[in-house]
């Protein structure tokens, strides 16, 4: 279980939020600059709150006064806005960067039908074909967690929903808890088995 | 034909490139991603060398290496060591006169790709140095040539600061544009106009270059194929 019970001071709004996502998807639903990106961040260890408490298991990643446990350590599988793929190195690069084990991520390239991109870099693939490659390569890294920051909203809806199809799939087999920030409802709806609406910085 | 003039030069210009090009990359790296007191400050006095005649540049370091002064009278009783009137002088005159351009040429290099590239990485198990060979060294590497290029040019080219600094001491610190002014001086027209040649030919080469590879880099990650 993934809990997470944090305060920040933001620019406009103070940020206080508390949840915790066992290995279901949560959806983060709200309008731009609720402080969504925020939580994830807070979660994977790009950003500190001010105080409160954020565990995943029996591991605690920020307690109060506590030096934050790093980024590196936390094992937190994050999938970016943009995808944030390396440009410089070819998919295969991609994936194999932060690779716990060969053999389920061959199973991940087949999953999602990307073995024909291996060869081909981030720039001379679809935005459908790269959402997987930084699906398959976030979780190559076999994370305890997965962050997903709005991973659908630059794609056409015939993909779109092939996508989310296909996340669907991936956390049936394997379930381990999944926070997607959206402000989609109908998206939210779709994926999430909880929602939770955030405006300014609070969970309504 | 006396060709010392030259390997001094691309000894020294070379000597200075290199440690130009890793403080460069470094203070790039640590001073233009973050925000603290004091920042722009810092970067004001790193990038002055590009504002101030060579001769003052000169001067203060003179002041700072000279016998008398705060680092050369520790140097001297210490290790025994004079900076002044010798090659490793116009090596620190040229790394001060060249820093700024790679300082600029860095800082923008580093933010010309998307910072979630690295922190994708880190969110991969990635450490700190792994990152940045990986990710934000190739990432960046088009920039940092470019200002490689320039810093080695400058630091070629550089004149008044050598000369307050290194004075003109023949097979020592004689480089290239020492070699022309002295060259002038002394009525030596055929040995100025063969050095001059040399010079524009060496430049005209690396601003070349420069804009071919800039103009492939921009290509490189955006072109379909």
């Amino acid at each position: 279980m993934l809990s997470v019970s944090i305060q920040k001071q933001l620019k406009n709004y103070s940020l206080e939020i508390h949840f915790n996502v066992n290995e279901e998807i949560i959806a983060l639903f709200g309008p731009s600059g609720a402080g969504k990106t925020t939580i994830l961040n807070c979660i994977a260890g790009l950003a500190h709150p001010d105080q409160g408490l954020i565990q995943l298991e029996n591991r605690t990643f920020y307690e109060t006064k506590k030096k934050p446990v790093p980024i590196q350590k936390r094992n937190i599988g994050y999938l970016f806005q943009d995808y944030a793929l390396f440009p410089h190195m070819t998919v295969q690069k991609n994936i194999s960067y932060g690779m716990k084990d060969a053999h389920l991520t061959e199973q991940l390239i087949d999953t999602v039908a990307i073995r024909h991109l291996l060869d081909r870099y981030p720039n001379q693939i679809s935005g459908g074909e790269k959402q997987r490659v930084a699906l398959v390569r976030a979780l190559a890294t076999k994370p305890d967690a997965l962050l997903l920051d709005e991973p659908f909203s630059a794609l056409d809806q015939d993909t779109r929903v092939e996508c989310q199809n296909e996340l669907l799939r991936l956390h049936e087999l394997w379930k381990i808890p999944m926070i997607l920030v959206t402000h989609d409802l109908k998206e939210a709806n779709k994926l999430a088995d909880r929602i939770l609406k955030i405006d300014k910085g609070k969970s309504l | 034909m006396n060709f010392t003039p030259f390997f001094l030069s691309l000894k020294i210009a070379g000597s200075a490139t290199v440690i130009v090009l890793i403080l460069g990359t470094i203070l790039a790296r640590v001073i233009a991603r973050n925000r603290f007191p004091g920042k722009r400050i810092i970067e004001s006095i790193l990038l002055l060398p590009i504002v101030l005649p060579p001769t003052v540049v000169g001067f203060g370091l003179l002041y700072l290496f000279g016998k008398n002064g705060p680092i050369g009278s520790f140097l001297l009783q210490w290790i025994d060591y004079q900076i002044v009137f010798t090659w490793t002088g116009a090596v620190i005159a040229a790394i001060v006169v060249s820093f700024p351009l790679m300082y600029q040429s860095a800082s923008a290099a580093f933010q010309t790709y998307d910072r979630n590239v690295e922190n994708a990485a880190y969110t991969m198990g990635a450490s700190k140095l792994k990152v940045f060979w990986t990710i934000s060294f190739p990432l960046a590497w088009p920039g940092l040539l470019a200002g490689l290029i320039l810093t080695f040019s400058r630091a070629l080219g550089e004149f008044g600061a050598t000369l307050m600094v290194a004075g003109y001491i023949p097979n020592q610190t004689e480089t290239i544009p020492l070699a022309i002014y002295f060259a002038v001086e002394s009525g030596n027209t055929e040995t100025a106009i063969f050095w001059v040649v040399s010079m524009v030919i060496i430049g005209f080469s690396a601003m070349l270059w420069l804009n071919w590879w800039s103009g492939r880099n921009i290509l490189r990650f955006t072109s379909e194929n």
